[in-house]
């Protein structure tokens, strides 16, 4: 949550060195989960939106936290084995005339893109906005799924 | 508005120990904006994943608590590919020193943003004092 890292912006799974980019990433969050004596960790900025991608055997999931904006400012693109989700966060004018004591969130535009493991079915991509979190389930292509090989005797 | 950077003063972690968790899992402070005009303090807080049920909110001798738990959302079958955030708790606690009338305070969650309003009590308001000449 609200977790932001000046990390590449495009992990990579392909190249030589994707393992290690990946125990570099896990090692900082946790070395983050360390922070701050009581446990809170303090916004930081950074990468905006912060994604997560998961995947389980038909499906690949990427969880964004993007609190605050209209489902129509986002748009999200999927192309082989690349999703980009880009758009925009307004924060309304306030009608009146008020005084802020805090102002510590931030509007602008973002785009990320995610390079993914294997190859989605573009087509059959589905995107729910809920609670401020967007979810994208990726159907995996069915030439990049695992196949079962039986043996012969 | 000099004294109006008094009005509200977060507590600061020292003062004030949150209470000890009872949950695994981290706690994040959200961000927030806080403003007011003459008749209210409002506060809008970014949440992303709280549910209305989830949130508490609650204000007793000047000192508004925000928390929340938000339950991860990946199922038990899918592995991690790359994590940028985590699924954890909110929490964040100010002082207010105007007086808030309690029973007129409007909370609404709308796509993981909070948005809080505090009305002053009228007694609390400013008031114009005119001077009638004699």
């Amino acid at each position: 949550m609200l977790f932001r890292r000046v990390w590449p912006s495009r992990p990579a799974f392909d190249h030589p060195l994707a393992e290690f980019d990946q125990l570099r990433r896990e090692m900082l969050r946790m070395f983050d989960s360390l922070a701050g004596a009581d446990g809170t960790i303090e916004p930081a900025a950074g990468v905006f939106p912060p994604i997560n991608v998961t995947q389980d055997e038909n499906n690949f999931y990427v969880r964004a936290e993007v609190p605050g904006i209209k489902a129509d400012d986002l748009s999200i693109s999927a192309l082989r084995n690349r999703v980009s989700i880009s758009g925009k966060r307004e924060i309304p004018k306030e009608q009146q005339a008020v005084s802020y004591h805090r102002k510590e969130r931030a509007e602008g535009e973002f785009n990320r893109t995610v390079t993914l493991p294997a190859e989605v079915a573009a087509d059959r991509v589905e995107a729910r906005y809920v609670d401020g979190i967007l979810t994208l389930t990726l159907p995996k292509a069915e030439e990049s799924k695992p196949r079962q090989i039986a043996v012969t005797a | 508005m000099k004294e109006a950077t008094r009005e509200i003063q977060k507590v600061e972690k020292g003062n004030l120990k949150s209470p000890e968790q009872t949950r695994p899992g981290p706690v994040y402070l959200p961000t927030v904006d806080i403003f007011e005009d003459e008749s209210a303090i409002s506060v809008l807080a970014d949440m992303p994943g709280v549910k209305a049920q989830d949130l508490r909110i609650d204000l007793r001798e000047n000192v508004l608590t925000l928390s929340a738990h938000v339950n991860a959302p990946e199922s038990p079958s899918e592995t991690f590919a790359l994590r940028e955030f985590e699924s954890g708790s909110f929490f964040r606690q100010f002082t207010l020193s105007e007086v808030i009338d309690q029973a007129k305070i409007d909370a609404r969650l709308t796509n993981g943003v909070l948005r809080l309003q505090l009305p002053k009590l009228e007694k609390a308001k400013p008031r114009q004092i005119t001077v009638s000449a004699s």
